[in-house]
């Protein structure tokens, strides 16, 4: 039994008299469910909600999940865009729940809320991440070096540590690779987030195990796949230049050839 | 869980599935596992790819260049007959260009189609005799061509 105050706190306020310039706005929020309990289809289901169009798209969810329809299923575990758990396909594009204000949306319009493509869906948005991980450990992506361990860190030339600054910016939410074509529709494809993390280790200059990465990317599946559509450097929620990142690879391998 | 406060209840009658017996789910095609067999250790892919950008270059030359040559320049396509060909294969320079020609854009297409295969079929199998009718077809077609470029007779009758 909730106190009124309580209650008003979790209905969205109402337009009152005398504060017309409120900031709220109604928006719809067309999230696509899935459920296999219940049925083997997924739908669309719309939700309307009072909302300050200056939030986040996460806090809709939120909104939703706890005054609405509690089976509403999604991940999430900072919500400040570091833990990269809440990617999903919003308004057609890959991006986080958690980055993305209302406002920048049109919410005018609904706005449509779906599971990242090219991985299994479990539940409404949760996805089946173990294909994407497991093309991540495929890259091997840890320190690999040779000889003693010194008794100090090993030390870097802020050159040497500005080459691969840009992929170490890499949060694993899966953004890149499930907006990438090819992933869709070949999982065997390693997928940018791996070639990201590959790259983060190839052009360290403490690294080396660069020769051996590359030798996994130099294969079908690896970076000749990759058709520079640039999906992923416009889903990267980092700002990551991915398709660079990538190209990176392909012409150290050529190089280390010729 | 009841379903009718969910938003996917059965569209008519009882739901086929529940909680111990849940629907099957759509799994991507060819998902990565930890089977998943490692790398072949070859450059074929590279070459792959450093071929389709050098013939391409090359191509653009050549195929602008016929196709100035055979239906722009000097009457266009009506002056194209047995003996304009025979006339311009008699010269090694116009044997080597069209041979060049056949062979580069022959590769590269084939090349190109087998990374559509590759990208879109999903079952081994498919997967397999496509490019295999792709790899018939691309050496039957470059190895009549090479012949008729290097055994034409313009005499023949």
């Amino acid at each position: 039994m909730a106190t009124p105050t309580l209650d008003k706190a979790d209905k969205a306020p109402e337009p009152e008299a005398g504060f017309a310039d409120s900031p709220y706005i109604t928006a719809t929020f067309r999230i696509r469910r899935f459920n296999p309990e219940v049925s083997d289809e997924a739908q669309w289901q719309d939700f309307q909600i009072e909302i300050d169009p200056k939030e986040r798209v996460l806090d809709a969810l939120h909104k939703i999940k706890w005054n609405q329809d509690g089976t509403l299923t999604f991940r999430r575990s900072c919500a400040h865009g570091i833990c990269g758990s809440d990617a999903m396909r919003i308004n057609g594009k890959n991006r986080l729940a958690c980055k993305t204000l209302i406002k920048d949306l049109s919410p005018e319009k609904p706005i449509t809320i779906e599971a990242i493509k090219g991985l299994t869906v479990l539940k409404d948005l949760v996805v089946d991440m173990d294909p994407f991980f497991q093309a991540y450990r495929d890259v091997m992506p840890f320190l690999i070096t040779k000889g003693n361990e010194p008794t100090r860190e090993r030390l870097q030339s802020p050159e040497d540590r500005e080459r691969f600054d840009d992929t170490t910016k890499c949060i694993l939410c899966a953004a890149c690779t499930s907006s990438c074509p090819v992933f869709w529709n070949d999982g065997q494809y390693f997928g940018p987030a791996a070639i990201v993390n590959a790259h983060r280790f190839i052009f360290d200059s403490r690294d080396e195990g660069g020769e051996q990465r590359l030798e996994i990317l130099n294969d079908r599946d690896g970076v000749w796949r990759c058709r520079t559509t640039f999906n992923c450097t416009d889903a990267c929620p980092r700002g990551i230049e991915v398709t660079k990142a990538i190209q990176e690879v392909k012409r150290a391998l050529i190089t280390r050839r010729f | 869980m009841s379903t009718e406060t969910s938003a996917i209840g059965a569209v008519e009658g009882v739901s086929l599935y529940d909680v111990d017996n849940p629907a099957p789910v759509i799994e991507p095609p060819r998902k990565r596992t930890g089977k998943t067999p490692k790398g072949s250790r070859t450059n074929f892919e590279m070459y792959a790819w450093l071929f389709m950008r050098l013939s391409g270059i090359v191509l653009v030359v050549l195929v602008i260049g016929h196709l100035l040559i055979q239906l722009v320049l000097d009457g266009g396509v009506s002056k194209i007959g047995f003996a304009f060909v025979a006339g311009r294969w008699a010269s090694p320079f116009w044997q080597v260009w069209d041979l060049a020609m056949l062979w580069l854009a022959m590769l590269h297409g084939a090349n190109g189609l087998r990374t559509v295969i590759n990208d879109y079929a999903e079952r081994d199998n498919t997967r397999f005799w496509l490019k295999m009718l792709l790899y018939t077809a691309t050496v039957f077609t470059v190895l009549l061509g090479t012949l008729v470029i290097f055994t034409f007779d313009p005499n023949i009758r």
